[in-house]
């Protein structure tokens, strides 16, 4: 039996080290948090760190565990773009996580997809198309995936109601009639 | 992965589209799978959700964090308790909080019951799938009597509400040790029942063995973790990855099994069913007397004893609980992501904080969503008999699927 | 002349009651269960809370053999149109139980995907309130429908909706049932 992955804080300083030595010069922020470090960049440059990141021989990133993306319009501190898509990897090797987050303007809402690095990517990066309208490019099949096929409008995305727009109550009516009372009814 | 409208697909004489579900006995929960069948053997595989989305991630930021824990029961509905400390323990770890000893010992050993109850659903769910109609009534009276216990600890059967952030919001009653041990005695005696039943039975072996084969490669790039992953030689266990809550002193194993079929995922389950029952064994020596909410007045819950007595603990209750702009539970500004092993995998939370009382962003990491991606792979050229077995073997659940 | 009437109504009168007693007594449930009130309502069909001491035996979940839908669990937007089918499926008499509280009022979830209650356009003979609702609730909805069935009463099936001409393709936020859209003076969003 394999022994179980376990997570090794002295490790959390290589991937650093890396990350800055390869990107250092292209990272918006860096936040390290005790149990994984968070790196952010621009959308055009997420698709090749997180390929850095799998690929290194010594990193090996190879765990897909999410990807999400936060809409900051609301936020007090509003960062440099509105959407922020965050990708969560594991290294059973290094036995650390890291999160690196991309930021996506509202002008040009594009980011290049990870589907072909990671295969579980593919589901998540239609929910977030689904629920805040942002386009991954190459992605293979990039339809909604939550919502009716038809739908209208982006729904997590901050400025749109919590309730919805009507469509909750937009449906055909089956009225009761009692048996008796029915018409074209045999008896 | 592929859209099946847009396939061109050749008119070939004996290929049968068929749909299955959402409305359907062997999709567990509203799922949908479309495809092209070939006699018995299925060509092309479609996978349709989102019939039961409900806006959890919404309503999370309409919330506050203690009303964020009523509502992640209705995740994975299956366990209750799992969703709700596994919120609790990402916020806390936000906060850099740490309960009182007394509150982890319980939230393991509910933690681990709640898997008991999960797993003996699926493993009860995927035999009856399979024609084994009784084994569902067996586990089912096992769940009952879980139920008897969530009931005299929370308040309900089910959709439990039990931890808030700081703690918990009741103390075990009295009697807690005997019944649990009572239960836990009858579950092995039930699991032996699952053994015996099935690791032997020859129908049950042609139906699973080497049905559905998720290689380890396949685990990583799709990201599944939970049973799914152990069963495919991936040993990884958010309980021995960091340990929280107080896994770090029990002694218990990771079951792993290298072949990646059914018959793996369901003896991977059994196994854990087991591995569960001595943790909660070892949890119930540590239960000593103690606090069961940790104490600062302006992040955690008073005791709600204190609230009718003490004017100050009445004030901090009121200033935690209502809503409003200067009310709640105001952690610093700042994004988290804390993971705990729920029974279908890694339950994943990633919460920023505005600095508000409600969450700015709640981002479930649902263990079945991230599963259920690969359905499609293992069924192409499998019988259709398999899908049955397949999926149940997945337990998908359809709250946690579409949120 | 009166008499051969008088004997042919007091034969169908009780023709009718022995129907309807045995409808009532053998209702078979389509269980349309989509999250937690499902499990609630799994655990009615097994060894603790039998449900089929009161008749409800044969889970068929095919709307064209069974006579009670039990709408138990969330309905989403992708959801109702499915549930409408079933319920246009299933065969009269036909009644239908609405388990917990999302599907009698939207529950929980206040949303922009779920119905606030299916009641809105299914006709529903019986209520669950509960969240979920326990087996003893479901098995009390059981009997009051039982009870309707004796004495006759049931829903049938009748199209109609509010406008004739109206496209349901055409998303209106002013033509609908909802009622947090009926009052204006309630804030939007």
């Amino acid at each position: 039996m394999p022994s179980p992955i376990v997570f090794d804080a002295s490790r959390l300083a290589v991937v650093e080290e890396k990350v800055k030595a390869r990107f250092g010069d292209r990272l918006l922020a860096h936040i390290p948090h005790p149990y994984y470090h968070q790196f952010t960049v621009d959308a055009q440059d997420a698709k090749g760190l997180v390929a850095f990141l799998r690929d290194d021989a010594e990193l090996a990133f190879s765990y897909f565990i999410d990807l999400t993306c936060a809409d900051y319009l609301k936020f007090p501190d509003r960062p440099s773009e509105r959407f922020a898509v965050v990708t969560t990897l594991l290294s059973p090797k290094l036995g650390v996580k890291v999160q690196v987050k991309a930021m996506v303007s509202e002008q040009d809402p594009r980011i290049d997809s990870i589907a072909d690095l990671f295969a579980g990517a593919n589901w998540t990066e239609r929910e977030v198309f689904d629920l805040y309208g942002i386009e991954f490019t190459g992605h293979p099949n990039l339809q909604r995936i939550l919502m009716p096929d038809d739908y209208d409008g982006h729904p997590l995305r901050k400025d749109y109601p919590l309730r919805g727009r009507g469509e909750r109550g937009n449906f055909p009516v089956y009225h009761a009639v009692p048996m008796d009372k029915a018409p074209n009814r045999p008896d | 992965m592929y859209s099946y409208e847009q396939e061109v697909v050749e008119q070939a004489d004996n290929i049968v589209h068929m749909n299955v579900g959402p409305s359907h006995p062997a999709m567990h929960g509203t799922l949908r799978v479309k495809m092209q069948v070939k006699g018995e053997r299925v060509i092309k595989c479609d996978q349709e959700i989102g019939f039961l989305h409900t806006g959890f991630e919404k309503l999370g930021e309409n919330r506050s964090y203690n009303q964020f824990v009523t509502l992640s029961d209705r995740l994975n509905y299956f366990s209750p308790l799992n969703n709700n400390i596994g919120f609790t323990v990402a916020v806390e770890e936000m906060l850099g909080i740490e309960p009182p000893r007394r509150c982890q010992v319980i939230r393991t050993i509910l933690c681990e019951l709640s898997r008991l109850a999960d797993h003996s659903l699926c493993v009860g769910a995927l035999a009856m799938d399979l024609g084994a109609f009784s084994s569902i009534l067996w586990t089912f009276v096992e769940r009952e009597k879980l139920y008897d216990v969530f009931e005299a600890v929370t308040g309900t059967r089910l959709t439990t509400s039990y931890t808030r952030v700081g703690g918990i919001a009741f103390d075990v009653p009295e009697g807690f040790e005997q019944r649990v041990t009572a239960i836990l005695d009858s579950m092995d005696r039930t699991l032996g029942v699952l053994r015996d039943s099935f690791y032997k039975n020859r129908i049950f072996i042609d139906r699973t063995q080497g049905i559905g084969v998720i290689t380890p490669e396949d685990v990583l790039a799709y990201g599944i973790t939970g049973p799914m992953a152990r069963a495919s030689n991936v040993a990884y266990d958010m309980r021995k990855f960091r340990p929280y809550l107080i896994y770090r002193e029990l002694d218990f194993q990771v079951p792993t099994y290298a072949e990646g079929d059914c018959m793996a995922r369901f003896k991977v389950r059994i196994d854990e069913m087991a591995e569960s029952i001595k943790l909660v064994r070892q949890g119930l020596k540590l239960l000593e007397p103690g606090p069961i909410q940790y104490q600062d007045q302006k992040r955690t819950l008073p005791d709600k004893v204190s609230t009718y007595r003490d004017m100050e603990s009445l004030i901090h209750h009121f200033k935690i609980i209502m809503p409003g702009e200067e009310h709640g539970l105001h952690p610093a500004v700042g994004e988290y992501y804390g993971s705990t092993e729920a029974p279908n995998g890694e339950l994943g939370f990633f919460l920023v904080s505005d600095g508000s009382g409600n969450p700015y962003r709640v981002r479930i990491r649902p263990p079945s969503f991230i599963n259920y991606p690969v359905f499609p792979k293992l069924l192409e050229g499998a019988m259709l008999a398999d899908l049955v077995a397949i999926l149940a073997s997945f337990n998908v659940i359809a709250g946690e699927l579409d949120r | 002349m009166g008499l051969t009437s008088a004997i042919n109504d007091v034969i169908t009168t009780n023709l009718s009651f022995a129907i309807n007693w045995a409808r009532g007594n053998s209702m078979w449930p389509m269980p349309f269960g989509t999250a937690c009130c499902g499990i609630e309502m799994m655990a009615t069909f097994m060894s603790k809370y039998d449900a089929s001491r009161f008749g409800s035996e044969v889970l068929k979940f095919s709307p064209r053999q069974s006579d009670l839908l039990i709408v138990s669990g969330r309905i989403s937007l992708k959801m109702m149109p499915v549930l409408q089918r079933i319920w246009e499926q299933m065969p009269e008499p036909k009644w239908c139980i609405s388990m917990g509280a999302c599907a009698s009022s939207g529950g929980v979830f206040d949303t922009y995907t779920l119905i606030q209650g299916v009641d809105q356009f299914i006709p529903v003979d019986a209520y669950m309130p509960g969240c979920p609702p326990r087996p003893e609730a479901f098995i009390d909805a059981l009997m009051l429908v039982q009870a309707k069935a004796k004495k006759g009463q049931a829903r049938s099936q009748d199209f109609v909706t509010d406008d004739p001409s109206r496209d349901t393709s055409l998303s209106t936020a002013s033509r609908t049932p909802d009622a947090f859209y009926r009052n204006p003076s309630r804030p939007k969003g």
